[in-house]
């Protein structure tokens, strides 16, 4: 608790306004969240006629299972499962690999510093910020020269090239504050550089692993951009599919449907939000500040 | 390893450890080198070439900047980027602060309450279009709940009126980055020193006073922090529109991010395309750059 606040005497009055502006902006922010669940259990008939906040007045399942193997997307009605596991199949390479590429990087750029290691990292760094748009039409032309147009292999390619940024940021200031003494003194011993890594650095820096893979995780699968231009049909990814879902403008709006698929979207990230808030937010505040 | 030449091997094996540092990196650079700059420079090239559906680099000077300077879309474009942007900057600012300094009073179930609103910050902006633009239907959304709940007058079409419509985006924006603003503000607000504000309580200052002159004014290095982290979202808004939106109606909510994209992939205009991504990168860099070379400068303690 902070010990600058400087609130100490406070009337009852006063905290309980206090509770009810945060509890007020609590709700606010549920509220979409709740919409969104409890439209994807409701059906259409109640959707038209009932009320957004209310609870469905019978619950049904059929949107979720519609959403999940049966919707149209494009002129194929197997639902978004297909994508869904796109998405994991992107995910899981890139997260893996940017992730050993930026640890290495910030083993190299704090441990074995050369001339030149902060122009080297801030070059990498200024990758993290540029608009995605500078790359697009140049990337959409290699992916065509190595056959990886439309593939969920060209996604991972991108998403690790361009992950490459932030794993090295985090791994850079994790390794800056590790003691240089512990290197010098395995190098004393003989240890060379991967034994360096592997022995000494790599156990010491699962917190930071743990925020890499978040930070990366959350990246790639709410990635959209590339996604739509890079991958369209059968390669693309669950955002991809929810967009063309939601905004195909064919035939009857499936509200219900619609909400299913988002929460389908919605539910890796938000798994790995509750149960590892703590990483997230640290992974957000070292991608805007100096860690 | 041999015993017959200790001498030689040992020199190796120290050459191979000297290089092997830059080794370990040079995979890194050279993608970083090849897809980041090399990307840029091909692009920055396209953008004075006579690239239309195929690269073509025949050079034509300004004549691609001249065509976007003189597009109506694009004039909406930066119109819309300038509206969105303030507007996404000041009220996150605004509620962010807000929210961390009542959060900072010694609230019980602050994580559960922080939990609760920086889960948005998490989402996919395609899931949060999709939730809002739902949340925000004319027909069946909140006008109808208002209409259901007695107020009959209520209305809010703005997701399908010309002109308001980029303020829906700016809403949903909002919801989802505020709580991410509030928890760099709340870490601000923790790493205040104390004892200026326990002096001023002696001397009777109140609250509000003790805010506005002692503790804003220290957090201005997360000011600037936030400013740069929300002005670089904006300016890469692209999910969020192409969601709610779709750049829509007509194109009333077009940004330079979904103008990009269009010219590239529907309208085959390559080099109009190249153009004003160029202009995003440009705008982008003269915000960061020295950003981050004021955050790289010098260790901080």
């Amino acid at each position: 608790m902070s010990a600058a606040s400087p609130t100490v005497r406070q009337g009852a009055a006063t905290r309980a306004i206090l509770y009810a502006i945060l509890l007020v902006f609590a709700v606010i922010y549920l509220l979409p969240l709740y919409v969104m669940l409890t439209t994807s259990f409701k059906t259409l008939d109640e959707i038209h006629q009932g009320n957004m906040l209310a609870l469905p007045g019978e619950w049904t399942f059929a949107p979720w299972r519609e959403a999940w193997g049966s919707a149209c997307i494009g002129l194929e009605c197997e639902g978004v499962h297909g994508y869904f596991f796109n998405s994991i199949k992107i995910v899981i390479p890139a997260v893996l690999i940017s992730g050993l590429l930026g640890a290495f990087n910030g083993y190299v750029l704090t441990k074995w510093k050369f001339r030149g290691h902060k122009i080297v990292f801030g070059l990498i760094l200024f990758s993290c910020f540029i608009p995605f748009q500078i790359i697009l039409l140049p990337m959409a032309r290699m992916l065509g020269i190595l056959h990886l147009a439309n593939s969920t292999w060209g996604l991972v390619l991108v998403h690790i090239v361009y992950g490459i940024g932030f794993t090295t940021l985090f791994f850079r200031n994790f390794y800056a504050s590790f003691p240089d003494e512990l290197v010098r003194a395995a190098q004393l011993d003989g240890a060379g550089f991967f034994v360096i890594f592997f022995r000494i650095l790599l156990p010491a820096s699962i917190p930071i692993i743990v925020v890499t893979i978040i930070w990366q995780f959350t990246n790639v699968w709410n990635d959209f951009l590339f996604g739509v231009s890079f991958a369209s049909g059968d390669s693309a990814p669950i955002t991809v599919a929810l967009n063309n879902l939601v905004n195909s403008s064919t035939g009857v709006k499936a509200y219900n449907v619609n909400m299913a698929a988002a929460m389908v979207a919605a539910v890796p990230t938000l798994i790995v939000y509750i149960l590892a808030g703590k990483y997230f937010l640290r992974g957000l505040m070292s991608g805007s500040v100096k860690g | 390893m041999s015993n017959a030449s200790p001498d030689r091997d040992g020199g190796a094996r120290e050459r191979l450890q000297r290089w092997l540092p830059k080794l370990v990196l040079s995979p890194s650079c050279v993608l970083v080198l090849f897809f980041v700059y090399g990307f840029i420079a091909w692009t920055s090239y396209i953008s004075f070439s006579d690239s239309g559906m195929m690269p073509d680099y025949t050079w034509v000077g300004l004549h691609q900047w001249s065509r976007l300077w003189t597009s109506w879309t694009w004039g909406i474009a930066l119109h819309n980027i300038w509206v969105f942007g303030l507007l996404y900057i000041v009220s996150c600012i605004v509620l962010g602060l807000v929210l961390a300094i009542l959060l900072d009073q010694r609230i019980r179930a602050e994580g559960v309450l922080r939990t609760i609103y920086l889960y948005p910050m998490a989402l996919s902006f395609i899931v949060t279009g999709t939730a809002w633009q739902w949340f925000l239907n004319p027909g069946l959304g909140l006008e109808k709940t208002m209409h259901d709940l007695g107020w009959q007058s209520f209305s809010f079409n703005w997701l399908i009126d010309s002109n308001m419509a980029i303020y829906t985006v700016v809403i949903a924006a909002v919801w989802q980055a505020t709580g991410f603003v509030m928890a760099m503000f709340l870490a601000g607000l923790r790493g205040i020193d104390g004892e200026m504000i326990k002096a001023a309580q002696i001397d009777g200052a109140p609250a509000w006073k003790i805010y506005a002159r002692i503790i804003i004014p220290q957090l201005r290095p997360v000011f600037m922090s936030a400013v740069v982290v929300l002005a670089h979202l904006a300016i890469k808004s692209f999910d969020l529109i192409v969601a709610m939106t779709g750049g829509g109606p007509g194109n009333a909510t077009a940004v330079p991010a979904t103008f990009m994209y269009s010219y590239a992939f529907s309208r085959n205009e390559m080099g109009i395309a190249a153009a004003s991504a160029v202009f995003m990168l440009a705008v982008i860099a003269a915000l960061i750059i020295p950003y981050l070379y004021s955050e790289l400068r010098e260790p901080r303690s």
